[in-house]
């Protein structure tokens, strides 16, 4: 019974944990302007929906007893608030994509050149880098199209091919978008 | 046929590498058109007939940068559906299939929304951490901006509410002390260091992984959903690139905005999910009527306007709008908006981001100003319009577009050297927006308000609200004149460069300050000249007459309508962003106003511009063709131009056919009895037969270079020893539209419009002449508007 119990608030204790409820994501603000010789002030609170009035949250107050009504009745309150686990996960997966990108873009320019020429020696270089422009033959299109159907069991033979094939699209779209400027002004 | 020029297009044979074409089974064609042609028992053996071959993998997909056939899709949509219909009854599981069927439509848009809903949030969030990055960091939790980082601090007067602890900006980090002329020139280098990597690092990503990701994206939305196909333009990596990259070039204080760019990622999503079902991934019609649903949740989740996107969508983006494809856009952007705000990006619980909260009503002689603010908005529109094209076309055509990369970071280095200095252009533009909107309240932060929270000992607030402007006041006005200036002219060479690129906000900020310098403006006519007239009527001394935000928001939607042409969506936007509801008679004189002004100097807004300079063969539903030509005097051939090139129904060989394809690069030719009669059969796509010749060349035994080739349902009688035939029907389409040549021009275009024709065949008393295609019909009108008709590229 007691392991149980325990074994439940570990649970919630994680689940907390994970989520980062912060009880500091809620606030209340209150904006008071200048009254009398009173400056302009800004008080905030984390205080819930309910509290959130003047009262409750302007302290210390500055003025005596009696100006109370009268100086609450300027102050404008606001209740606020935030969800900081949602900011925090989302700049945290929004930097770690950027800086995969980032490792998948120096690998792509830099390192693989490099490997590839070290491995294959230059001929081969030249042939795997050459535009594929295409055959200007439209019956070999076809035969592309229809040659679609031959599957090749390995699963790497597969990854290669659907990186190639992505290459090439993007080679294709960059000339189309930064060197005739046909499309994309 | 289509006279494309063979060196300037090998996109024709080569397919732009986009997805593959999918071999499963698709419908055939030939059953459908029999039934169309009017047969009775002859159209029931044909379909007969047709059912004992085997479907050609491939016939029926369209080559990159062509144009579908609305027509073909729409009736192979009807077959889909007539055949789930008719095996409904059959069995339970059929059943199910049937419901899958009729409800894949909405759940393609809930996830449309869902995912544009995550991803808005994503990038709101992100755009607003790195915005501030450029500033400073928060020391004890890196993840917040500088408002969430002073968040529960407990400063407590006004001057230093800005100023928490736990913010430090990069002087203070780096060399230690917060004031000064050594930190100012410390944070200025850690601006323009920040602003420019982040510009570097946005086109770099742009250009190695997704070229297609730069620019605003709403000019190709709008042709590829009157029909055009981009290959490649809303596909996953597309849509990675493109958030990515969005947030660091609203980071880099560039000046632009994300919303067109959101539009874009919205109907990527919306393009990836319609693969998951086959109802819309093997329908080009269907499909784009899904992604008119995901730009209208693209508009909602920019604005946090759900209405306004869906008459976005209907208004600037969609060609065809059907009453079904209304309530799903109602239904992706319901759906957006909720998502967004369950993740409350902004921390108040609210999608609006320019929320006004005044209420104080507007006078008739106010009228007068908001008509001058959209006179102003049409002039800039009208400006804008022409400097932004001319450099773009300036870009593209020399050398000037070789550096896209040197381009943009020399745009980035020169915004944030300009705009540091002055506070106005150093913050978030939307953050300006909001400055500029909201009126000046008890305790005012910005400069425009010194005068009005002006105390000194016992004089309250509320004695004299319209203040003689203090000194401040003129240095605010100053330095907005400026922002102006600067604003108008770096959005010209902004946009259209090689990252994520919107105007929306930009043009709205320019036209926020105007508004602004005109509202003050007035405020101080009316103090100084309450004796006036106009202002005695209904200005009482001491009240608070004019509301300097409002003409701020009138500004914004003047200038934003003046650039884009657009009318009740502008509006529906400008008041969902407000909350304004009582302002929407001054929003839409201002709005009229600019429209007709900007009318006045082209009627082109920048999207129809954009699509224009790219030559996308887009015929706009909007123009009115009113000349008096007539189809013979647009079709081809011309007198000069080689005989019209036709197949026979079966005289040809397979060589013969061959050679024609390969001599030729028209997209398709049409097929006739015989030469002597030229009476017309149909027509034939040109991949459709390469296509199908391939095939036949592999599956089929005995298909030799000299086997004859037949159109028609019996093979021609043929000498014993001749190879076996090749018949072609099922590529063919029975039933080509066609006119005469006497028919007027206007009913040509207005065929084509309403019914998304891609080509028309012309006949002269029964015999066939000639073909008109869009291509032509776009060269023609741009000749007829004494425009350079070879600017017209894709067909």
């Amino acid at each position: 019974w007691t392991s149980d119990t325990s074994f439940k608030t570990e649970l919630l204790g994680l689940y907390g944990l994970l989520i980062c409820y912060n009880s500091e994501d809620i606030r209340c603000k209150c904006i008071c302007p200048p009254y009398r010789d009173v400056e302009g002030q800004i008080y905030k609170q984390n205080v819930s929906l309910k509290d959130c009035n003047c009262l409750h949250v302007v302290e210390p107050m500055p003025v005596d007893g009696k100006d109370v009504e009268a100086y609450c009745l300027r102050c404008e309150c606001k209740y606020e608030e935030r969800s900081s686990g949602t900011i925090k996960v989302t700049i945290i997966i929004y930097l770690s994509i950027l800086g995969l990108l980032l490792l998948y873009m120096v690998y792509l320019t830099m390192v693989e050149p490099m490997l590839k020429r070290r491995l294959f020696g230059h001929s081969q270089l030249i042939q795997s880098d050459d535009d594929v422009v295409g055959d200007q033959q439209p019956f070999a299109n076809a035969h592309n199209v229809l040659s679609r159907s031959h599957s090749r069991p390995n699963m790497l033979n597969k990854v290669e091919h659907a990186q190639q094939r992505w290459r090439r699209q993007v080679q294709e779209q960059r000339k189309s978008v930064f060197d005739r400027h046909v499309v994309l002004s | 046929m289509e006279e494309e020029d063979a060196a300037a297009d090998p996109y024709l044979p080569y397919d732009g590498g986009g997805d593959t074409i999918p071999l499963q089974e698709i419908p055939r064609r030939g059953s459908n058109y029999a039934m169309s042609n009017g047969g009775g028992a002859a159209s029931s053996t044909t379909h007969l007939l047709d059912f004992l071959e085997e479907p050609i993998p491939g016939v029926g997909t369209y080559d990159d940068f062509h144009t579908i056939d609305w027509v073909r899709e729409k009736c192979k949509d009807r077959e889909r559906h007539r055949k789930i219909n008719s095996k409904k009854k059959e069995s339970a599981w059929e059943f199910t299939k049937s419901l899958y069927d009729a409800w894949s439509g909405w759940l393609v848009v809930t996830l449309t929304g869902l995912a544009s809903g995550a991803l808005a949030g994503l990038i709101d969030i992100a755009a607003d951490w790195m915005n501030d990055l450029k500033e400073g960091v928060c020391l004890s939790a890196m993840w917040f901006n500088h408002e969430q980082c002073c968040w529960t601090s407990n400063e407590t007067t006004f001057a230093e509410r800005d100023k928490c602890p736990q913010w430090k900006s990069w002087a203070e980090l780096i060399l230690g002390q917060a004031e000064g002329p050594g930190s100012y020139i410390m944070n200025y280098f850690m601006y323009i260091y920040w602003a420019l990597s982040f510009a570097f690092l946005a086109v770099c990503l742009v250009k190695v992984f997704a070229p297609y990701a730069c620019g605003s994206g709403i000019p190709e939305i709008k042709t590829i959903l009157s029909g055009f196909i981009i290959r490649g333009y809303l596909g996953k990596w597309t849509l990675m690139i493109k958030t990515i990259t969005l947030v660091l070039a609203v980071a880099s204080g560039l000046s632009l905005g994300k919303e067109g760019p959101l539009v874009h990622v919205a109907c990527c999503c919306g393009n990836i999910f319609s693969y998951l079902f086959p109802k819309y991934s093997k329908n080009e019609a269907k499909k784009r009527e899904v992604l008119s649903a995901a730009s209208a949740a693209g508009v909602s989740v920019a604005f946090g306007a759900p209405i306004g996107g869906v008459l976005f969508s209907l208004e600037e983006v969609s060609y065809y709008f059907p009453l079904k494809t209304l309530w799903r856009s109602f239904f992706a952007a319901l759906v957006a908006a909720f998502v967004l705000r369950s993740i409350n990006p902004f921390g108040n619980s609210r999608l609006v981001l320019f929320y006004v909260e005044y209420h104080t009503p507007w006078y008739l002689f106010e009228l007068i100003p908001f008509i001058l603010l959209g006179v102003f908005g049409g002039l800039w529109g009208a400006f804008f319009i022409r400097a932004n094209i001319a450099w773009c076309r300036r870009r593209k055509s020399t050398r000037f577009g070789k550096y896209p990369v040197l381009e943009v970071i020399l745009v980035a280095a020169i915004t944030a050297v300009v705009a540091f200095p002055n506070p106005y252009t150093r913050q978030n533009t939307s953050e300006l927006i909001k400055e500029l909107f909201t009126d000046c309240g008890p305790l005012e932060s910005s400069q425009l308000c010194q005068y009005r929270s002006q105390m000194n000992g016992s004089t309250a607030y509320t004695d004299n609200p319209n203040q003689p402007a203090e000194p401040g006041v003129y240095s605010a006005m100053w330095q907005l004149c400026l922002a102006l200036i600067f604003k108008i002219i770096m959005t010209i060479f902004t946009f259209g460069l090689k990252v994520p690129s919107g105007l929306f906000i930009p043009s709205m900020a320019i036209g926020a300050i105007a508004g602004r310098i005109v509202g003050i403006a007035m405020e101080q006519l009316a103090y100084y000249h309450h004796d006036w007239f106009l202002f005695k009527e209904w200005c009482e001394v001491g009240a608070d007459c004019i509301t300097p935000g409002l003409y701020a928001m009138v500004g914004a939607a003047a200038c934003l309508g003046g650039v884009t042409r657009m009318t009740v969506s502008l509006v529906v936007i400008v008041f969902e962003l407000t909350g304004g509801l009582e302002y929407i008679v001054p929003l839409m004189a201002a709005v009229m106003t600019s429209k007709w002004v900007g009318d006045a100097f082209g009627r082109e807004g920048i999207y129809e511009a954009h699509i224009r300079l790219n030559g996308y063969p887009f015929l706009d539903a909007k123009e009115e063709f009113t000349h008096t030509t007539l189809a013979r005097d647009v079709m081809r051939p011309r007198n000069s131009d080689p005989p019209l090139a036709v197949l026979t129904q079966d005289d040809l060989t397979v060589e013969e056919l061959q050679a024609v394809i390969n001599e030729t690069s028209y997209n398709g030719f049409p097929v006739i009895v015989s030469k002597e009669s030229q009476r017309l059969v149909g027509f034939a796509l040109r991949r459709d037969i390469t296509i199908a010749i391939e095939n036949a060349r592999r599956k089929q035994e005995g298909i030799m270079l000299n086997s004859r080739v037949y159109f028609t349902q019996h093979a021609p009688t043929l000498p014993a020893d001749s190879p076996r035939p090749l018949k072609l029907r099922s590529i063919l389409d029975m039933s080509p539209f066609t006119v005469t040549d006497h028919t007027p021009m206007e009913i040509v275009v207005d065929i084509f419009r309403k019914l998304g024709l891609r080509q028309c065949l012309v006949t002269h008393n029964g015999r066939l002449l000639g073909i008109i295609t869009k291509k032509d019909i776009l060269r023609h009108m741009a000749q007829m508007a004494d425009q350079d008709p070879e600017s017209i590229m894709f067909n």
